[in-house]
């Protein structure tokens, strides 16, 4: 690289402030870089966090002037026994989903850190249920688990496990199950992958010394293998529970929330109060109920982060 | 050399459960596939057996393509997810440069206020933002999305992005910066080229979420002409209560089937963004 003179490159003391040179300065660079997406999250993020507050404190239907209520739509959630039910639904859902996601994904990553001839193209594999786009796979489950048709159904009849077949998106509580098993089937794959990459940054020293200190396999995964990972562990299981909170078009493109409510979890029911039904201000009160459980969640990754 | 019993040993160790898992994994898609090319006759009968096809067709792709939209959606999702990718990781790699790099009044704010909006689920947002849009007189129009998808995107390419930055010593910017460079020229020529497989991630990821995105498109996109894949699939092929398996499900893999492309040429960067996250190097 070719050395240029000297004075091109300090800025001499008492020189005039050109628009370049305040360019130069850390401050004035880093918030002149910033800007543009600091301004569009102000704008498109905390505003409309902020304003969904405003929005559920109001009687707001759509195409009319909301009237302020304060906590009134909060009040009638309270007394509504529907919304104690989405609120089960919500944790149930959450919970048991994130148990089979980490004990298979856990397992998956186990299997998959051995070494094996494919063993890229099997994990490329293995992801696709996380890349595709879930409104589509949700569709194929739909198809699986159909009334009528249901592949699921033929096998177990066939089987002779069964005499007759389910109707598995028509029963509340084998609605819930199939939601829970097609959230698994998508989000496992998250948890094995991003858990193997864990598993990998372990030293095969550390086995050997185990192996040479006589321990047995589960003395191995539970003394070698759950310390190292357990980082990594908290981490993606956080993040998973952050994001299964959230969880939208699995449950709309599957069940609806249906039947009767049985599956609305709060993203459901919200859309169906806020856009279906029109209610803008008790649909925004319906997902700030999210809120509570998510900033302890926020906040406990936080810390969590911090500390490591 | 490997004998008998290492063999079963492997057998039952890997073999068996990395099948069990494959199949788990891999059966939703074959049966989109092996359900797209059944005719009728074979799909709406409970006396064959389902697991194969007899006679394969390609009229639900005909139908597909030739009686509904299909090829708008497609075109719709793909404008979509390109132009928002774009956006998202020039604007997270703006906001992601100063806050792994740079000191500055104010920086600790703004990476915490990045975190939260990247934490912030999507539920919480969907009716304030219907609320917007309309008020801006958006609504069934591409723009909508484009300008909602990069809030998801840009905090997360952001997110990502700060690691790799990071990681490229400040001694390589000094040098730059002692032979004449100025800042944005140290930032774009010294330490962007070497963080090139950081911006690939940010882009595969952000690339999938759009294809992904469901909500926004959901409320915002009404018209079938502005429809992306999977909400023209969902709403459109699915009429009341009679289902068109043959076409829902080609709709389902066709629809699947550039983001699986585009995500096979860069798996190892798809994995690396996953992983970055959540597993410190």
């Amino acid at each position: 690289m070719a050395v240029r003179p000297a004075e091109l490159a300090r800025p001499v003391a008492g020189r005039p402030l050109t628009l370049r040179s305040l360019f130069e300065r850390e401050g004035v660079f880093s918030w002149v870089m910033l800007s543009p997406g600091v301004l569009f999250l102000l704008a498109f993020v905390a505003y409309p966090f902020f304003y969904g507050i405003f929005l559920s404190l109001q009687d707001r239907r759509v195409a009319t002037a909301g009237v302020f209520v304060g906590l009134a739509n909060f009040v009638t959630l309270a007394h509504d026994a529907v919304f104690w039910q989405v609120t089960r639904n919500t944790f149930f859902y959450v919970a048991v989903t994130t148990v089979f996601k980490l004990v298979g994904g856990l397992g998956m990553a186990l299997v998959m850190n051995q070494t094996f001839r494919g063993r890229n193209l099997t994990r490329a594999f293995l992801l696709l249920p996380f890349i595709v786009p879930t409104a589509l796979s949700t569709i194929a489950w739909m198809w699986i688990l159909d009334p009528t048709f249901s592949v699921v159904n033929w096998l177990l009849v066939h089987g002779g496990v069964i005499s007759s077949g389910y109707s598995f998106l028509g029963n509340a509580s084998l609605a819930m199950w199939s939601l829970v098993v097609v959230n698994t089937w998508r989000g496992m794959p998250f948890y094995g992958i991003t858990l193997l990459a864990g598993l990998q940054t372990i030293s095969p020293d550390l086995y050997e010394a185990a192996a040479i200190d006589g321990a047995t396999t589960t003395q191995r995964f539970l003394y070698v293998t759950l310390p190292v990972i357990k980082p990594v562990l908290v981490i993606v299981t956080m993040f998973s529970v952050i994001f299964t909170f959230g969880d939208f078009q699995l449950i709309y493109a599957l069940t609806h929330g249906g039947p009767a409510n049985a599956t609305h979890v709060f993203s459901t029911w919200a859309f169906d109060i806020g856009m279906s039904a029109g209610q803008l201000g008790m649909g925004a009160a319906v997902a700030l109920a999210i809120l509570p459980a998510l900033a302890v969640l926020i906040v406990g990754l936080t810390f969590y982060l911090r500390r490591e | 050399m490997v004998g008998g019993r290492d063999l079963g040993e492997r057998v039952r160790r890997l073999y068996i459960p990395l099948a069990v898992f494959v199949v788990l994994m891999l059966f939703p898609f074959y049966w989109m596939l092996i359900t797209s090319i059944k005719p009728n006759r074979e799909l709406y009968s409970q006396k064959v057996m389902p697991l194969l096809v007899y006679q394969p067709t390609l009229k639900h792709y005909v139908d597909l393509i030739t009686e509904t939209n299909f090829l708008t959606w497609t075109y719709n999702t793909m404008l979509v997810a390109v132009v928002t990718t774009v956006v998202s990781v020039v604007l997270g790699t703006m906001i992601a440069y100063p806050l792994a790099r740079m000191r500055f009044p104010g920086a600790a704010v703004v990476a915490i206020g990045v975190a939260a909006t990247y934490l912030v689920p999507q539920p919480l947002l969907f009716i304030p933002m219907s609320d917007i849009i309309n008020r801006l007189e958006l609504g069934n129009t591409l723009t909508a999305v484009m300008l909602t998808y990069p809030t998801l995107l840009i905090p997360f390419s952001a997110w990502l992005l700060m690691g790799y930055f990071k990681s490229v010593p400040r001694e390589l910017e000094e040098a730059a910066r002692i032979d004449g460079a100025s800042r944005l020229q140290a930032m774009t020529r010294i330490v962007l080229p070497l963080c090139t497989p950081g911006l690939l991630s940010a882009g595969i990821f952000s690339f999938t979420l759009a294809q992904n995105e469901f909500l926004y498109a959901l409320i915002f996109l009404a018209k079938s002409e502005v429809r992306t894949v999977p909400i023209g699939v969902v709403t459109e092929l699915i009429r009341g209560d009679v289902f068109y398996w043959g076409q829902l499900m080609a709709g389902a893999l066709l629809g699947s089937v550039p983001v699986a492309i585009i995500y096979s040429f860069f798996v190892d960067y798809y994995v690396a963004g996953l992983t970055a996250g959540s597993v410190k190097t």
